[in-house]
């Protein structure tokens, strides 16, 4: 593969991989927790939030950083100990594994799998073990509740997501990543190819669909039965201290915008913009920041959501998945499938 | 080694580079950390007061229909998926038999239903 025109080896390659995953899980996660949980969720209470720390507070997540490093490191006595300690590798290691799949440039990808898609659903539900584990492993009646809702919610909600997902493989042909950027980028709307085939525009159910489960899947309100704090305070958090609750709490916005990455490139084109060549090498250097700029935009649905809305019950929720959202995305499939190829 | 091992070579990567950044978190904070655990810190949270009874109790769980109806959906996600990337292909007769298939499934989801399975209480 060459970069920029510069031939590298495999090691080198992938040595650069490895930085970008880990800048590409990190930077959205630091960056959402500071302009969203921080500073839009305090303005939309009508509020400063923190000030402080640096100028306009934006030190704050150093300040937090910091201290939970110094915090004791607690495992309760009657604690699973292992089970315990392997839950925050778990959910991690999930977010890391689904960064792989998201292409940043027509070169500038982790890898090009051409399962791209299915590997992201798989191994976005394997967080779920980790929140088994350490709502059990816990041995708390709080953190036990939390991880069987948790449990709950999430397979009720990967469905719709799943299917969701079905409109826009019908729509590209190809469960490749790449290759869906590419579709929606050489698309045309119903003849029209002015810009494109933005899978927004013509799945737009689709993209609804997938926004509400995955607002669902990463616990976020109103969907955050699993970890209320009024009643479960924090779910099966609640016996983490320190370092291993901020490893839960990254877990938690890293995937927020891991996903959004993954909505931004199946449904907002990915790191295409329309009026330039897709096989253009400018994307290389321009994609990255292309995509960033996407995943701010849905951060910003998923985050207005978690501020204005109130907490759904158990039963509205588990109604909603099932009654509600699975139909519709069964009726996508088929619709989608029905234009596919009745044109 | 070929193409196809490669890309899951660097997935094996990926997956061990999570582990490691997690581990290098805690190995981290283990030096900064002081550690005085007591008595009363090591119980377990019960909102302040002493906790009562067997942590593990057994609670009614609902989930065990939903999870049944999980697997049932999902299996079929995974025939779905290979058609949908070949529908173009595949054309009427693939999208007629996906019909059938997608309609055989909702008759369940609407069984289940009627039912009251899907009913929370």
């Amino acid at each position: 593969m060459t970069v920029l025109s510069i031939e590298l080896a495999y090691w080198q390659q992938t040595t650069l991989r490895v930085l970008g995953g880990a800048v590409a899980v990190l930077l959205p996660a630091g960056t959402l927790v500071y302009i969203y949980l921080f500073k839009l969720m305090s303005f939309v209470q009508s509020r400063l939030g923190p000030m402080e720390a640096g100028p306009a507070g934006s030190l704050q997540l150093v300040a937090e950083v910091g201290k939970a490093f110094q915090k004791e490191d607690i495992f309760p006595r009657k604690a699973d100990r292992i089970v315990f300690a392997a839950a925050p590798f778990v959910v991690l290691m999930s977010t890391f594994l689904l960064v792989l799949v998201v292409p940043f440039g027509p070169d500038a990808w982790f890898v090009d799998l051409d399962t791209g898609v299915f590997f992201a659903l798989a191994v976005s539900s394997v967080s779920v073990i980790g929140i088994l584990m350490a709502g059990w492993a816990s041995a708390n009646k709080y953190s036990l509740l939390g991880g069987l809702r948790a449990a709950g919610q999430l397979i009720a909600y990967e469905l719709p997501l799943v299917l969701a997902v079905m409109g826009v493989v019908i729509q590209a042909g190809t469960l490749n990543m790449q290759d869906i950027v590419l579709a929606q980028a050489e698309g045309e709307i119903f003849g029209w190819g002015g810009i494109g085939n933005p899978f927004i525009l013509t799945q737009f159910l689709g993209f609804a669909i997938f926004l509400v489960a995955m607002q669902a899947e990463l616990t976020q309100p109103p969907f955050d039965m699993p970890v209320a704090e009024s009643e479960l305070v924090s779910g099966y958090m609640t016996e983490y201290s320190g370092i291993r609750f901020l490893l839960f709490f990254i877990g938690e916005f890293a995937t927020a915008g891991v996903f959004s990455m993954v909505a931004a490139t199946l449904f907002l084109g990915g790191w295409w913009v329309p009026g330039i060549d897709p096989d253009s090498n400018l994307f290389n250097v321009i994609g990255p920041i292309v995509m960033f700029a996407k995943v701010m935009l849905v951060t910003l649905l998923i985050f207005w959501f978690r501020f204005t809305y109130p907490r759904f019950r158990e039963d509205q929720l588990q109604r909603l998945a099932w009654k509600v959202l699975i139909p519709l995305s069964l009726l996508n499939i088929v619709i989608t499938g029905v234009l596919k190829v009745a044109f | 080694m070929s193409d196809f091992l490669r890309s899951y070579l660097v997935v094996a990567i990926f997956g061990g580079v999570g582990i490691a950044l997690v581990g290098a978190f805690l190995g981290i904070a283990s030096i900064l950390r002081p550690s005085r655990p007591s008595e009363q810190k090591l119980e377990s949270y019960e909102s302040g007061v002493d906790p009562s009874g067997n942590m593990w109790s057994q609670s009614n769980i609902r989930y065990y229909v939903f999870a049944l109806l999980f697997v049932l959906f999902d299996v079929e996600a995974v025939f779905i998926f290979p058609w949908a990337s070949r529908l173009e292909a595949l054309g009427l007769f693939g999208l007629v038999e996906m019909a059938i298939f997608v309609f055989i499934l909702l008759l369940g989801l609407i069984y289940a239903w009627r039912k009251g399975m899907l009913r929370w209480v």
